[in-house]
């Protein structure tokens, strides 16, 4: 062995200055190269997830959101962009109307054009509905990957380069831990590729907007999370965070009216922008407004882990009290449970309170707000994911029960297979071996303690279990989902009690230097 | 201080080497799973087949049915295996043992159970990888987990194709360790188990005979022939159990015909990139040029694929090529390394010699399926940290044998699936042997002992892992030729030449395995 003395001595040399890197040949050549390996691994498990089935997978009549996505791209090839949001004899609203901000539309049309080119039965009017094929999946999957590919993976890279830097070499590590959390979120990928929707342009735009505030670049951040709130209204959940954050600065700025004109001009400009099409009559943006509020459903849809499906065992919400009023109570006890994260922030905004208040904010509107889905969780579960290095432990938890509060949708969809596997993937990336990160006392742990966060584990997988092989009694034929819901709901408002606390301790006025050094 | 740290830290190692070997697993196990669905070839319904002739027949008929096709024609002891998964098959669905109504049976029950099992039997390489690492350093250990747990060959050929080739190569690996460990009796036990578990594997016969020859049954003549004997009588003893009760049964000429058959062609159907390829292409580029030049040659009637039909030869100019001539040519390319096992069989070079006669086998055998490819890149992978040059050579060789499996899943959907596989891996290959060899500090041929090591670190140009600039224009001229063949010739020349696509590959990758099999070669020769 000829150079087997020589690469020994070199070993020594590097393990000697650098205890920690189990992960060296991982992360010793930069971020970049780091963020390359972890992204193509990342990409590959996005890949292997869109094998699956899709939600409603030969399910007729009505399907489900893979056949809403495809329909639009039908829509907005088809009709003129007038017409998209209008009901007629060609665009029938009743049929999966388009719902989504402008942006979505726009998204639909050019992936529309991708799937006219290739596979044009897929996308013509009226015949196509329903259409089910082999490319025609694969196509619509492959759109999937290349909007994540095209805005999470970048947004990504820009929040890591953005909050560390140029890192020391023990800090490289935790850098590629930290983008393998938010690469593998194992919900996203299950929405996105298994379930099928484009939460990856969303939350991608979202991911942008928050580097732009931690770089201090306001207006980028602006740009970017009106861009976010018209592909997906539900973007609204972090509206509260970024207001008072952006308001809070602005107002320690030399001309605070002036600055706060700049952001406002941003925000309409880029409102004008992609809503241009539809701003020539009042009529014609009522009409596309009134397809974004969906007051017409109830509260809560199916079972949601949020406060007034987890109640309704005790309280009938929606026996007791008319649309409107629910409408109102949700709305002022949305407002509410915002407040103190918001008047923190106008207080004394800082980086590191602002992540926190955009957890606080969107666990609001996910817990208190009217209509709220069980995929909605993906929108608190990002700040928590932004927040991973600060708080392992909670983000963990957070995530073990936003995959519970969607298991029952899951099961639905054909996809527990990908379900446990991306579980396993999360806890065993999450736990790799050799990090140096302390596992400190975290008041979410200390407060349950070990022996009752071992037992809460114990029938989270017994809860799976149970869920997967016992019929439910014929009484309740939604007990388990019943019980699932209301775990998850103590749980998530265990997080987010503990974060509210946590943002008004952390972050007295001085602390906004100890956060830029951290930062 | 910096010594103590280190034992401190190499006491812990070996705690956590465990631990980290089975989160090596268990990531791939996940990504596995997760590729449950995909495209399966006809070997899952083989394997399929297999487990239910073995569930319900008796030893007697296993050789003998032909309900399926795909007859049973691995050696007994994968036969014996079969039937030891199909008890389980039958308890989860018996319909997949049913050896009539499980035809093409293809229910989540049947593909989740099998592409289980071989998850599972994937264990047998983890212990195989973990024996032959565990007393290297961590950093080693590290690279070579990489390359051989989660190999993208492996992925894509057990997992998404479908085969057991993890679960052989471990047992190979298990034999080439003990080997490497001197205790050559369990060395070869292991081996002659894994030729009574797949034949295929024999390539490396003479390879063994050699090195046991010199290497056990050495130290005179009398203890010599002693351990001779003790040898042969345990080869016999593994074979007499796998082959015996069929010999007893009168049947063993029914199994040798199954085990051979040398009714398929030269070639298997998607050309495997070995030294036939060249060959025949020459024999079509001469048929072309004397054409040209007025001579009378006739087009053969007859396919490299289809086996001997008859007398005819499938090649217009060149002679004819017979399964005796293949083997010949192994043999011959084996001499050196046999020569060199002889003279001084050291165990350090056993893998090194073992992969070469893979490779050999590989380039000039009979009927290669691209998929024997894995049986020298995965052993090679363990040699694969020892030197810088070892580190390039196996860097290159992982990326064409690996793009040479491109053609096995030919559907739309697993495209990125594959792509990403290889990708994956070359960045992961390239990241980690430039943190093994890093740049200026460590030169392969710098001689030990004569330098100390600040002398090392003085700065050498061309020091680190640096891929020379021929094998980064061939690894350029790969993605050419699969832009060419996925987007380049479907739009140019439409359905003309459809066969043209693959047979560039064959071609393409047959100079990569041409030069792996001379580098290793000299390696071989050169070596002390």
């Amino acid at each position: 062995m000829k150079g087997k003395g020589t690469s020994d001595t070199v070993s020594v040399v590097d393990g000697d200055g650098n205890q920690c890197c189990w992960w060296w040949w991982l992360v010793h050549k930069g971020t970049t190269t780091t963020f390359l390996i972890v992204g193509l691994f990342a990409l590959l498990v996005r890949a292997a997830v869109s094998l699956h089935p899709y939600s409603g997978f030969a399910n007729p009549p009505k399907f489900g959101d893979y056949e809403a996505q495809r329909h639009w791209m039908e829509i907005t090839i088809n009709l003129p962009i007038q017409e998209w949001y209008r009901n007629s004899t060609s665009n029938d609203l009743s049929y999966w109307g388009l719902d989504y901000p402008p942006l979505t539309a726009y998204q639909s049309f050019i992936h529309g054009l991708f799937l006219r080119f290739v596979h044009p039965e897929s996308v013509s009017l009226f015949t196509s509905r329903g259409h089910e094929s082999y490319l025609g999946k694969l196509l619509m999957r492959w759109t999937v990957l290349s909007s994540d590919l095209l805005i999470l993976f970048p947004a990504v890279l820009y929040f890591v380069i953005v909050r560390y830097g140029q890192p020391s070499r023990s800090r490289k590590s935790d850098i590629g831990w930290h983008i393998a959390m938010l690469l593998l979120n194992p919900c996203l990928i299950l929405i996105d590729h298994g379930h099928f929707q484009y939460n990856c342009i969303s939350l991608g735009f979202t991911i942008g907007a928050v580097a732009g505030v931690l770089s201090g670049k306001d207006l980028v951040a602006c740009v970017l999370y009106c861009l976010a709130l018209n592909h997906k209204q539900m973007s609204a959940y972090f509206a509260p965070a970024f207001f008072s954050h952006l308001l809070g600065k602005c107002l320690r700025r030399k001309h605070p009216l002036l600055e706060v004109s700049k952001l406002g001009f941003y925000v309409l400009g880029t409102f004008a922008a992609l809503w241009w099409p539809y701003l020539y009559s009042k009529d014609s943006i009522l009409e596309v407004l009134s397809r974004l509020a969906p007051f017409e459903r109830g509260i809560f849809e199916d079972y949601v882990a949020n406060f007034w499906c987890a109640s309704s065992i005790i309280i009938k919400w929606k026996r007791l009290f008319t649309p409107e009023s629910l409408r109102l109570l949700s709305l002022i006890a949305t407002v509410i449970t915002c407040l103190p994260s918001m008047i923190q922030q106008i207080k004394s905004p800082s980086n590191r309170g602002f992540l926190y208040g955009m957890l606080n904010c969107s666990f609001a509107f996910y817990l208190f707000s009217f209509q709220v889905h069980e995929k909605s969780i993906l929108l608190p579960l990002l700040p928590a994911s932004l927040l991973a290095m600060e708080e392992p432990f909670i983000f963990k938890w957070f995530m073990q029960f936003a995959m519970l509060s969607m298991f029952p949708l899951i099961c639905r969809d054909g996809l527990v297979v990908p379900y446990f596997a991306l579980l396993a993937l999360f806890i065993l990336i999450f736990d790799a071996p050799g990090q140096q990160r302390v596992k400190e006392g975290n008041y979410l742990y200390n407060y349950l303690g070990a022996t009752t966060v071992r037992l809460v584990l114990f029938c989270y997988f017994i809860l799976h279990i149970v869920y997967l092989t016992v019929n439910p009694p014929e009484k309740y034929p939604f007990l388990f989902e019943a019980i699932i819901m209301n775990v998850c709901f103590s749980q998530f408002v265990l997080v987010t009690l503990g974060c509210n606390i946590k943002q008004w301790v952390l972050n007295k006025p001085t602390k906004l230097e100890v956060d830029k050094k951290f930062i | 201080m910096g010594k103590q740290k280190l034992s401190s830290k190499g006491v812990q190692n070996s705690g956590c080497t465990k631990a980290t070997l089975w989160w090596f697993y268990l990531v791939a196990a996940c990504i596995k799973v997760l590729l449950f669905p995909s495209y399966r070839s006809t070997d899952f319904e083989v394997h399929r087949n297999w487990l239910a002739v073995t569930h319900s027949l008796p030893l007697s008929q296993w050789y003998f049915d032909e309900t399926s096709p795909w007859t049973l024609d691995y050696p007994p002891f994968f036969a014996h295996f079969e039937h030891f998964l199909s008890m389980f098959a039958h308890l989860i669905d018996p319909k997949i043992v049913h050896l009539q109504e499980g035809l093409n049976y293809s229910a989540n029950t049947v593909v989740y159970f099998q592409r289980g099992t071989v998850i599972l039997s994937d264990l047998c390489l983890l212990y195989g990888v973990y024996r032959l690492t565990r007393n290297l350093d961590s950093r080693k250990q590290k690279l070579i987990w990489l390359s051989a747990i989660w190999s993208p060959m492996l992925f894509i050929v057990d997992h998404v194709h479908f085969q057991y080739n993890g679960f052989l190569i471990g047992i190979l690996l298990i034999s080439l360790s003990y080997l490497e460990e001197g205790r050559d009796l369990l060395g070869g036990f292991f081996f002659a188990v894994l030729l009574c578990l797949k034949h295929l594997f024999a390539v490396a016969a003479p390879v063994y005979f050699v090195y046991l020859l010199r290497h056990y049954c050495r130290g005179g003549i009398g203890r010599g022939f002693t351990r001779l004997l003790i040898m042969g009588g345990m080869v016999a003893a593994v074979f007499a159990a796998a082959f015996g009760p069929f010999f007893h049964l009168g049947q063993i000429q029914q199994v040798i015909q199954r085990l051979f058959p040398f009714g398929r062609g030269l070639c298997h159907a998607y050309w495997a990139p070995n030294f036939w390829v060249f060959y025949i292409m020459s024999d079509k580029g001469l048929a072309f040029i004397l054409r040209r030049l007025g001579f009378n040659v006739q087009t053969p009637t007859a396919t490299f694929t289809a086996g001997l039909v008859g007398d005819s030869s499938p090649f217009s100019v060149l002679p004819q090529v017979t399964p005796l001539v293949t083997f010949m040519m192994v043999l011959l390319a084996l001499s050196p390394c046999l020569l060199k096992a002889w003279k001084d069989p050291k165990p350090q070079m056993i893998s090194r010699w073992v992969a070469y006669a893979y490779t050999c086998g590989f380039l000039f055998g009979w009927h290669v399926h691209e998929k024997a490819s894995l049986h020298f890149v995965i052993p090679l992978a363990i040699v694969a940290v020892q030197t810088l040059e070892d580190a390039k050579h196996y860097f290159l060789l992982s990326i064409v044998s690996c793009y040479s499996l491109f053609p096995l899943l030919f559907e739309a959907q697993e495209y990125p699936i594959k792509v990403l596989l290889l990708l994956l891996h070359s960045i992961l290959m390239w990241s980690g042997f430039s943190a093994q060899f890093p740049d200026g500090a460590e030169t392969a041929r710098a001689p030990t002992g004569h330098h100390t090591e600040k002398k090392v670190d003085q700065r050498k140009s061309n020091g680190g892992f640096v891929i020379g600039w021929i094998e980064r224009m061939y690894l350029i001229g790969l993605v050419i030729v699969e832009i060419w063949g996925q987007f380049l010739h479907p739009l140019l020349l439409g359905d003309k030449l459809a066969f043209a696509p693959l047979m560039l590959i064959s071609i393409y990758c047959a100079l990569g395995i041409m030069y792996s099999w001379i580098w290793q070669l000299t390696f071989i020769a050169k070596s002390p």
